[in-house]
């Protein structure tokens, strides 16, 4: 109250309220002042340095648009790498998402053992992942991999998930598919709020399992199905350990993802100027991608409003 | 109220119970748990080709079929791996160094912040808050380069500042989810301490925090975590030798072992490392399962 008072007679704010203002803005400051060091600052610095050309021994120098002519005209690997990042992130966010509402679904019928079903497709999720690439490696080695020994031992033809390039993103998907454990949890927690009251109604218009699954669970679910989609792209776009430690963005540069490519701008070639370029275009994209599924969710997510 | 509701029989199991006398229902039920032990066989079924590995000798490890109990289990594996190199080192950076000051910035300065977001109303606080959660959107990317850069200049890589200092500035992610969950305690517990004469540093001291415990052991569960599986920022901060930490030293461990070639133990060397550097994570999880799926729950609903 004492808020909306002060904004509609700005100079007369009571002493109170300007006590709270202040005492607010104490209390977020750490996040504030953070918000300005660790983000504001970077952000601009980034965009000053993509104008640059600048090997962290010699001063930047200003050299225009020139990295960003170069990654969209002369970059011999931006259109693969391009290609990579946005076939993996248009896959694995909704193979994603379909994965851990698969696994949420499974486990919110009535069961036994849920809570050990439930901690075991939980688990990869906090894996640490310079371990999960250690052991997928191990597995999927095409001569000594368990997967493909088994299959040798089988007398079937062995699979190279990770030594042929048209192999390697799918099977980074379906790693990323196993290690679905928070979203999965985040469904679980909403399919169990779905009010009863809603399926009782269903069932005396006589609708079957599967209508009620369509046209109660589905729809109830759908604001947390974009919270989920929005969380994979964002981290889709940012995929970097699992590819950096697996297959180092191989064969043939076939994993060769954006995070990947953008490290290697920096790090490697230290061309400070042409990553914070690739950097800022990055960001762009996330934000383009987010806003546009935000868009779209008035087509498809259902709110349910506690007054109606 | 979902946490509550997290053992209970839910509303989803209505749809078995409706149908359960035909057999088609029966056979539906068999087909799910065919489905849940393959599904849950082959979600297991890394972590114990890892831990068998771990404890095999070299010429188990190349067979065809595969060797999943290795007779015999060479359970010196573990200990040689780990002190053969650098991993205690390794492992006291990672905890003294990384995790434990991380923790302690991270859920102390995000327990302030979350306040100030979810408790006290003041001019421009949804605003912020909204920018707040909107540079979750930030990749980790875009700031990394200039980040890098000040930190070189003033002569901080190859220290624990760059990982260290921002925690103290709270984590999105975690004033989020505090605020969520101090938006549940009832207005009328602080009114009765501000009519008290108490300030607001002293409700959030003496009430909200007590009745957060659980939330904020999430956070600090979670963040030790997240030091304890990062592996990007120790990547660009960190690579001198006595500076690394086990993710680090997992991926030094597998340059050395493939670089000699011929190395004996090679792949069981490195399982039985990461088997070890896993296990805290699962004992973790074993005594805090509930503490783990409360806490991300609390992030999923009701934004």
């Amino acid at each position: 109250m004492a808020v909306m008072a002060s904004t509609t007679n700005r100079p007369r704010m009571s002493a109170a309220a300007r006590r709270r203002q202040l005492i607010g803005l104490l209390f977020v400051s750490p996040w504030l002042i953070g918000f300005i060091l660790w983000t504001i600052y970077p952000l601009i610095s980034s965009l000053y340095y993509s104008f640059t050309r600048y090997d962290l021994l010699r001063p930047p120098v200003f050299i225009g648009l020139e990295n960003f002519i170069e990654i969209f005209t002369r970059d011999p690997n931006f259109g693969q790498v391009t290609y990579n990042t946005l076939y993996y992130v248009g896959l694995s966010a909704p193979l994603g998402v379909a994965s851990a509402f698969l696994m949420a679904t499974l486990l919110n019928t009535e069961m036994r053992g849920r809570s050990i079903f439930r901690a075991i497709f939980f688990f990869p999720a906090i894996v640490p992942a310079v371990v999960v690439a250690m052991v997928w490696q191990f597995l999927l080695n095409i001569q000594y991999g368990a997967i493909n020994a088994t299959l040798q031992g089988l007398g079937l033809p062995v699979i190279p998930f990770i030594a042929n390039p048209a192999f390697a993103k799918p099977t980074i998907i379906l790693i990323h598919m196993w290690a679905q454990g928070n979203a999965m949890v985040i469904f679980l927690a909403t399919l169990q709020d779905v009010p009863r009251s809603l399926y009782e109604a269903a069932t005396v218009d006589g609708a079957n399992a599967w209508h009620k699954f369509w046209n109660v669970t589905i729809p109830m679910c759908t604001p947390v199905i974009l919270f989920n989609l929005v969380m994979g792209l964002i981290y889709g776009f940012q995929n970097f350990t699992l590819p950096w430690l697996l297959t180092a963005g191989g064969p043939n540069q076939a994993t060769e993802f954006y995070a990947i490519f953008l490290y290697r701008n920096a790090f490697s070639y230290l061309r400070m100027g042409k990553a914070s370029a690739l950097a800022w275009i990055l960001f762009v994209v996330v934000v383009i991608f987010t806003i546009l599924l935000f868009r779209s969710s008035g087509r498809w997510v259902y709110y349910s409003s506690g007054d109606e | 109220m979902s946490v509550q509701a997290s053992t209970t029989p839910s509303a989803g199991a209505e749809v078995g119970k409706a149908s359960a006398i035909n057999i088609g229902a029966i056979l539906l039920q068999i087909a799910k748990y065919i489905l849940l032990v393959i599904l849950a066989f082959s979600f297991m079924l890394p972590f114990i080709w890892m831990a068998t590995s771990a404890v095999k000798n070299d010429s188990q490890v190349y067979t065809v079929p595969p060797i999943w109990i290795p007779n015999p289990a060479l359970w010196e594996n573990f200990y040689n791996a780990w002190t053969s190199y650098n991993f205690n080192l390794y492992m006291f950076n990672t905890v003294f160094r990384y995790a434990i000051p991380t923790t302690i910035g991270v859920t102390v300065s995000s327990a302030i912040v979350a306040y100030g977001f979810a408790r006290i109303s003041w001019k421009g606080r949804d605003v912020l808050f909204f920018i707040c959660l909107a540079t979750m959107m930030v990749p980790f990317q875009v700031t990394m380069v200039p980040l890098f850069i000040t930190f070189k200049n003033f002569g901080l890589i190859n220290t624990y500042w760059p990982l260290v200092l921002p925690a103290f500035f709270g984590s999105p992610y975690f004033i989020f989810m505090l605020r969520q969950f101090y938006r549940t305690i009832p207005v009328e517990l602080s009114d009765a301490a501000y009519i008290d004469g108490a300030n607001e540093f002293e409700i959030l001291w003496k009430i909200i925090l007590p009745l957060a415990k659980p939330a904020l052991t999430v956070v600090a569960l979670f963040q030790f975590m997240n030091a304890w599986n990062d592996y990007l920022g120790p990547l660009i901060y960190l690579n001198q030798e006595n500076m690394k930490t086990v993710a680090l030293g997992i991926e030094g461990l597998r340059r050395t072992i493939t670089q000699v070639g011929s190395a004996q133990l090679a792949y069981p060397y490195l399982m039985a490392v990461s088997t070890l550097v896993t296990l805290p994570i699962l004992i973790a999880f074993f005594f805090a399962q509930r503490t783990f799926i409360e806490g991300i729950s609390l992030t999923g609903i009701k934004g």
